[in-house]
């Protein structure tokens, strides 16, 4: 399937793009050609074989079909759209017409990424592919090959976004099996504040791709929302690197709903002192859903401060695997670091493998970190059941408590208001969850 | 017909039978205290009334309105009007009060053929029967029973009650672990809730809630089984000396 890879992408060439650009995208598919796709002997791979994403053709999708693609669509398919900017984009290309830049403070710049390649390739040049590293990453130089659809965002010194900024990706082949590489760069200058939600879903069997960098600057404080609901036929690989400058804060909420596969590699290097980073997530799996997270803390140098919360709920066969590492280098004294993994398993058959690991080497830290897998507890589901509430709906209100706080963490308002009913009506016995 | 009536029951608990044998029977409007040393079986014959998984019963019937009690699983049996007050009411974080009792509370009216209750008419409702039990309406969107103390979770129990006015109120050890002003107040809020409709079982190690809520009828149990019935006054006598007097040989085993 890699001759199909290396066709798609001669294809995609455009002679106009910038030089920078075509050497990045050749220098992706050739990685990509020397590494293949990576295979369960890897240690990175070990639990989570992308076998069902080699094994099938996938085909670029066109940008015929974006006109088809209505607002009713995007309302019916996305969690919730908030007020305030947005992009929206259809089998990774960009959704003019769906899309509102309206409002936007003076100075700032979001735009899709194929318009910022004309527009600011300077800006490009300098920070793409430095937050996250394709040296033996296949789907992030398999990104790089592809690199043209997505976003950027840039943020100028001071800048406060009063709304957040949404990035909605939809799939829909419409009966083909399409793939799609979103890139998406987020340049934030000093003391800069924006909430950035990126949006995953579509209908049928399709692959996406994607890479997110975010490059904090000195106080920068970013929050990123990633919602996975992706179709439970799809597959679904995401790469996230930030890189923090010095007292900067990175928040992230990252929700895997759907998909029949999906992996999330997402890393930040705390680069400079006073830094801070929050991970947040849940996983929600059933059926024979196989969802990876893999998380990675780089605590480069000293007094960073790093929290980790990741939840997971596993039911009928689905398979969870939950890698945290956090990295503590020798410089990184008076590092504070908090990881933790709970996972709540409904069924007999569901399997979870979570391995949280610290690798410390300085010796004035503080470090914690421990994982649990439970089930639900019957005397709580007595007590619901002893006061009239019948046992599948408790048992639905006690796992929809188990996420709560997670998704309580996210201070959007009306998103999380409307994933927590997504949530509690997917546990719903008997109810389907729409999206 | 009797309300509740318990024949010869048995049961155990895992290998080790602890019912050996009670008969009682309750009418509407009666309060029933049932007395007796630790480890006699009174938590046991609350669980099972309630329906707990792990108490099997092995002979014996409970006939509840003439029907029988056993058949039914947990909710049903909490849809039909019995309510069981924890000893030891369990911690729900990440749920509030306010939607599991409102879950609760529409459960039950659904069996009972009444409307749903919406968010407004509820929260005036919760807010009333707040007041019984001067509970702070802050306690609705905290989990449930989510750091409580003692005496705050068992006003939640009785709040619990107060709302989804059952039948039949068994009250497990309702008392233990109170001090005299919550005890006050748990006992103000059940003697709100007597009615010529509803019995109660209190089942307490102590005497003291019974100056509080009087009973109709005093039973002791010991031994998985009831030794003796009277009214008030027995455990009056049994205040002033002990459970040995009515145990007889089995008091030194008691301790009391």
């Amino acid at each position: 399937m890699l001759a199909s890879y290396q066709q798609a992408y001669e294809r995609s060439l455009d002679p106009k793009a910038p030089a920078f650009l075509r050497e990045r995208r050749q220098a992706g598919i050739e990685r990509f050609a020397a590494l293949g796709f990576p295979n369960r002997r890897m240690e990175e791979w070990k639990y989570t074989s992308v076998e069902p994403i080699a094994s099938r053709e996938f085909q670029l999708g066109g940008d015929k079909e974006v006109a088809r693609f209505t607002l009713e669509e995007m309302h019916r398919m996305a969690f919730c759209v908030m007020p305030g900017p947005r992009l929206v984009f259809l089998n990774g290309h960009f959704h003019p017409a769906l899309s509102d830049l309206s409002g936007l403070p003076a100075g700032v710049r979001c735009k899709s990424l194929a318009q910022a390649l004309q527009e600011d390739a300077a800006s490009l040049e300098a920070h793409l592919g430095r937050q996250v590293d394709s040296k033996d990453r296949a789907f992030v130089a398999l990104n790089d090959a592809f690199l043209q659809n997505g976003a950027y965002l840039f943020l100028p010194r001071g800048t406060v976004l009063p709304q957040p900024i949404q990035l909605l990706f939809v799939s829909h082949g419409n009966g083909t099996a399409v793939v799609s590489h979103p890139r998406v760069l987020v340049v934030a200058e000093a003391q800069s504040q924006a909430t950035l939600i990126e949006t995953y879903v579509g209908q049928g069997a399709y692959f996406t791709n994607a890479v997110t960098e975010i490059a904090a600057g000195e106080g920068a404080v970013i929050e990123h929302i990633k919602l996975q609901g992706e179709s439970e036929s799809a597959f679904h690989i995401a790469s996230i690197g930030v890189r923090q400058s010095r007292d900067s804060q990175y928040t992230s909420h990252s929700l895997s709903l759907g998909a029949a596969l999906a992996r999330n590699d997402l890393g930040t290097v705390l680069d400079a002192e006073g830094a801070g980073a929050t991970l947040n997530g849940l996983y929600m799996v059933s059926g024979s859903q196989h969802v990876d997270n893999h998380t990675n803390i780089d605590h480069a140098k000293p007094h960073c401060t790093s929290a980790e919360l990741y939840k997971g709920i596993l039911d009928g066969k689905s398979q969870g695997v939950f890698n945290g590492r956090i990295l503590v280098r020798p410089d990184a004294q008076k590092t504070s670091s908090q990881q933790s993994n709970k996972n709540l398993i409904l069924s007999d058959d569901a399997l979870i493998n979570t391995k949280p690991l610290l690798e410390i080497y300085a010796n004035d830290v503080k470090c914690n970190h421990g994982a649990t897998i439970g089930r639900l507890d019957a005397n709580q589901v007595f007590y619901l059941r002893s006061r009239g509430i019948d046992a599948a709906l408790a048992r639905s209100i006690l796992t929809y408590a188990f996420a709560s706080d997670v998704v309580a963490l996210m201070r959007q308002e009306p998103l999380r208001e409307r994933l927590q009913q997504w949530i509690f009506a997917r546990l719903m016995p008997g109810k389907e969850a729409a999206a | 017909m009797p309300l509740l009536e318990i024949k010869n029951l048995h049961a155990r608990v895992e290998d080790k039978e602890i019912l050996k044998g009670i008969n009682l029977t309750v009418n509407a409007g009666e309060v029933h205290a049932i007395m007796g040393p630790n480890g006699s079986g009174k938590s046991t014959l609350a669980n099972v009334l309630a329906g707990r998984d792990n108490y099997e019963v092995t002979s014996g019937e409970v006939l509840y309105e003439g029907k029988n009690l056993l058949d039914l699983d947990v909710e049903e049996r909490a849809r039909a009007g019995i309510f069981l007050a924890f000893q030891y009411p369990i911690e729900i974080p990440g749920v509030t009060n306010a939607h599991f009792l409102k879950t609760a509370l529409n459960a039950v009216r659904k069996h009972r053929g009444l409307e749903e209750l919406d968010a407004m008419d509820f929260l005036a409702l919760v807010k009333e029967k707040m007041k019984l039990l001067e509970m702070d309406p802050g306690f609705l969107n905290r989990g449930v029973n989510e750091g409580f103390s003692g005496g705050e979770k068992k006003r939640n129990e009785i709040l619990q009650m107060a709302m989804l006015d059952p039948k039949l109120g068994l009250l497990d050890e309702t008392d233990s672990g109170l001090d005299i002003d919550s005890l006050k107040i748990v006992a103000n809020g059940v003697n709100a809730l007597r009615s010529p409709d509803r019995a109660f079982v209190l089942v307490t190690h102590y005497q003291r809630l019974l100056d509080y809520i009087e009973p109709d009828f005093v039973h002791v149990l010991s031994g998985g089984k009831i030794l003796t019935s009277g009214d008030k006054e027995l455990a009056k006598h049994l205040e002033e000396r002990g459970y040995g007097w009515v145990v007889g040989k089995d008091a030194k085993a008691v301790g009391v």
